[in-house]
């Protein structure tokens, strides 16, 4: 990408900027002006970026999505279908819904949450307490990580802020539901979840969108306080013509355990960072199901740090891309020299349904420690035929033997959710992405 | 039940199988022993329909019909199964699913109703008592993590609930503790029907304590070449197999 062609963003920037929350708060009108700097100079990230070498981001730039500005409250009046937003929420969890980028208090269900816990949309959030924020804003991720996250700092128009205080247990998940309902819209968000010391929290991300082509731009900080338990979901099911750039950057204190199960299915273009800082005896686990059809292109990033000793990670990746599908996997693992008695185990599976469909794998370990333990195995192939005869030894035909293992293969990562809501709905979209003639659901 | 004519085969051009005769009528039991290497479950896979193999001669006849002409689904539906001598795990199935799916799919085709959910786990708890298994069992991914043993046990378990006419069992004893044996072979003589028949490819006298077999049959190089009463087989526990090269070569 070029200059040139990043102006078309930028030149829009100063009508667009006084709308931005946060013009009174200085910090933040310092870190934008950087950003914006940062992402002027460089652009959308391009192939020859060692960490994007796979994933061609042009389209963004030629689409030119807009922001959506001048925010009405109120959904009736902005064509948003209340029922269609209601089918994506999770009736068990507390739900924050951000629409087109802007948090709508309206349609988010928030009875019964705990007044110890902070949760509110980030525009809010920085009016009534912007020096909180600073401690957080910018701290898991920098915008010079890459310059999504330089443009995702300067353009973000709202976002959510969850705080769990120390010592709290959430009773119920929350849901932090992203859905675009504009077409040519960007939605630019920036979200913060901080789970204090001994806390524990479940969190759902959800994206979603009415069915246009359209930009989601989110980038999430989430900081897991000391011997505290966050387990994160993100569901990303955006409609076929959507963009979507998602990044989790994660800072893991001592005894910190975070979970994350990452279900890629939409969008036309989709990238996902997954980063994680661990500290002394933190535990990581890393879950991750892409799943493409038709000519989809689905990018999972993830990046382990292993800061401190006695971590420990586990990452399982799984992949089903079936037509012209395109999968991408970057696995980076990096053990520091003072990462000593590091545990780390990663592996990527795909799955390739037709000849056309593609998937590159990518597992990265850089070790500077010499007493840890770290394996890592990637795997590319059709379905195993010892398996498909051995069903049809079984009296299965082979056309339901084949979508057995198909599902099979994709049910793995889908059992490993504990929310049997959201199971439910993640199973449906595995379910309609793939042939299902001869499954019965209602046994499974 | 079974007969085999004259079967040749052969896997990457090479000929595995060379001319094999064999008659089984309903409610025997055969054994089929014979050295490593020497084609007994080349001939077990051809008789479920395993891909791979070229059936270069001969003819197999399974209660009237043309077995090679069936798609493996269909030869398990009409009553032919193989417990296979390596199960495959197959992780994300449980294993209730398959028999579910399995059982279902028979019943479809003989023009039965599919069976009732209760009467289903009345019938699946039954046959998990008598193989002396774990109810957990049912609720785990096909034989994924499973010991050898373990997936020996689900493969007659299987066998149990989906009642086949003809039972291929694929070296079934071998990696079994005698304690396992027992339940394993108590298992198999239940099933014993008038009107059900049994292969058992064994390298073990050991099992046939357990199940004793109407023929024996030794399988060596491709051939068949001596069959017998259960006696053969203790004959061959003694002397081995290398007698039976001497006296065909004489
Ligand atoms: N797919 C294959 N490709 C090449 N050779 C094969 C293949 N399958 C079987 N063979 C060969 O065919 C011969 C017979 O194998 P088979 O597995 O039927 O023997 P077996 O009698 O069952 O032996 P064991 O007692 O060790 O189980 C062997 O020489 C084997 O190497
Ligand atoms: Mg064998």
């Amino acid at each position: 990408m070029n200059a040139a062609t990043a102006s078309r963003y930028t030149a829009e920037y100063q009508t667009i900027a006084p709308a931005l929350p946060g013009q009174t708060v200085p910090w933040l009108k310092r870190l934008r002006l950087e950003a914006l700097e940062k992402f002027s100079a460089h652009g959308f990230p391009s192939l020859r970026e060692e960490e994007w070498r796979y994933t061609n981001v042009s389209a963004i730039e030629k689409k030119l999505f807009s922001p959506v500005l001048g925010f009405v409250p109120h959904p009736k009046l902005r064509t948003v279908n209340t029922e269609w937003v209601k089918s994506h929420q999770l009736e068990d969890a507390w739900s924050m819904v951000l629409i087109d980028g802007h948090f709508s208090a309206e349609l988010s269900v928030l009875d019964g949450l705990p007044e110890t816990v902070s949760l509110m949309g980030m525009a809010d959030a920085l009016a009534k307490q912007p020096d909180q924020l600073e401690n957080y804003l910018g701290q898991a991720v920098s915008h010079s990580e890459h310059s999504f996250i330089a443009f995702n700092t300067a353009w973000f128009t709202d976002g959510l802020f969850l705080h769990v205080p120390a010592g709290q247990v959430l009773s119920k998940p929350v849901q932090l539901l992203h859905v675009v309902t504009q077409a040519d819209a960007m939605a630019t968000t920036r979200t913060i979840i901080v789970v204090g010391e001994m806390a524990e929290a479940n969190v759902i991300e959800t994206f979603a969108g009415v069915d246009n082509s359209y930009l989601t731009a989110a980038v999430t900080e989430v900081f897991v306080g000391q011997n505290a338990n966050l387990t994160l979901y993100k569901m990303q099911n955006e409609p076929e013509k959507a963009y979507h750039f998602g990044g989790t950057y994660v800072k893991q204190a001592k005894d910190a355990r975070f979970t994350h199960h990452n279900f890629a299915f939409g969008g036309l273009l989709a990238r996902s960072d997954i980063h994680t800082d661990l500290g002394h005896a933190s535990e990581c686990e890393l879950n991750g199901l892409y799943l493409g059809v038709k000519r989809q292109h689905i990018d999972n990033h993830t990046r382990i740090n292993h800061l401190k000793p006695h971590a420990i990670s586990r990452e399982i990746y799984k992949g089903v891309l079936d037509d012209r599908a395109r999968g991408v996997f970057q696995g980076r693992v990096i053990v520091t020299e003072d990462a000593q008695k590091t545990d780390s185990q990663m592996s990527n599976r795909n799955l390739l349904l037709s000849n056309d469909a593609e998937a590159d794998t990518k597992p990265q370990l850089e070790i500077y420690a010499d007493d840890v333990k770290c394996g890592h195995g990637v795997t590319v192939g059709q379905l195993d035929e010892k398996s498909v005869f051995y069903l049809q030894s079984r009296s299965i035909d082979e056309e339901t033997a084949r979508n057995m293992l198909t599902f099979a293969f994709a049910n793995e990562m889908v059992d490993k959710i504990s929310i049997k809501s959201l199971h439910d709905k993640v199973l449906e979209q595995v379910l309609v992405r793939f042939p299902q003639e001869g499954i019965e659901k209602s046994w499974l | 039940m079974l007969s085999i004519k004259n079967l040749t085969v052969n896997v990457n051009d090479k000929q595995i199988l060379k001319g094999i005769n064999l008659e089984i009528k309903a409610g025997e039991i055969h054994a089929i022993m014979g050295p490593n290497g020497s084609g007994k479950s080349t001939l077990a896979h051809i008789l479920s329909g395993k891909a791979g193999y070229d059936v270069t001669g001969g003819a197999v006849t399974y209660q009237g019909k043309d077995l090679l002409d069936m798609a493996p689904e269909i030869r398990a539906r009409e009553g032919v199964f193989l417990a296979f001598q390596y199960p495959v795990e197959i992780p994300g199935v449980s294993n209730i699913y398959l028999l579910k799916a399995a059982l279902n799919s028979i019943l479809k085709y003989h023009g039965q109703p599919e069976v009732d959910a209760m009467d289903f786990l009345t019938l699946v708890k039954e046959k998990v008592r008598l193989l002396e298994m774990d109810e957990k069992f049912l609720y785990r991914a096909v034989n994924e993590g499973f010991s050898g043993g373990e997936k020996k046990r689900n493969e007659i378990l299987q066998m149990a609930i989906l009642e086949p006419k003809l039972c291929i069992l694929d070296e079934t004893d071998s990696g079994l503790d005698i304690d396992a044996l027992k339940i394993v072979a108590q298992g198999v003589n239940s099933l014993r029907s008038p009107d059900r028949s049994f292969v058992m490819v064994t390298h073990y006298q050991r099992l046939l304590d357990y199940i004793k077999p109407d023929f024996v049959h030794v399988l060596a190089n491709g051939q068949i070449v001596k069959s017998g009463g259960a006696e053969l087989a203790l004959e061959l526990e003694e002397k081995g197999y290398s007698w039976l090269d001497e006296q065909a070569a004489a």
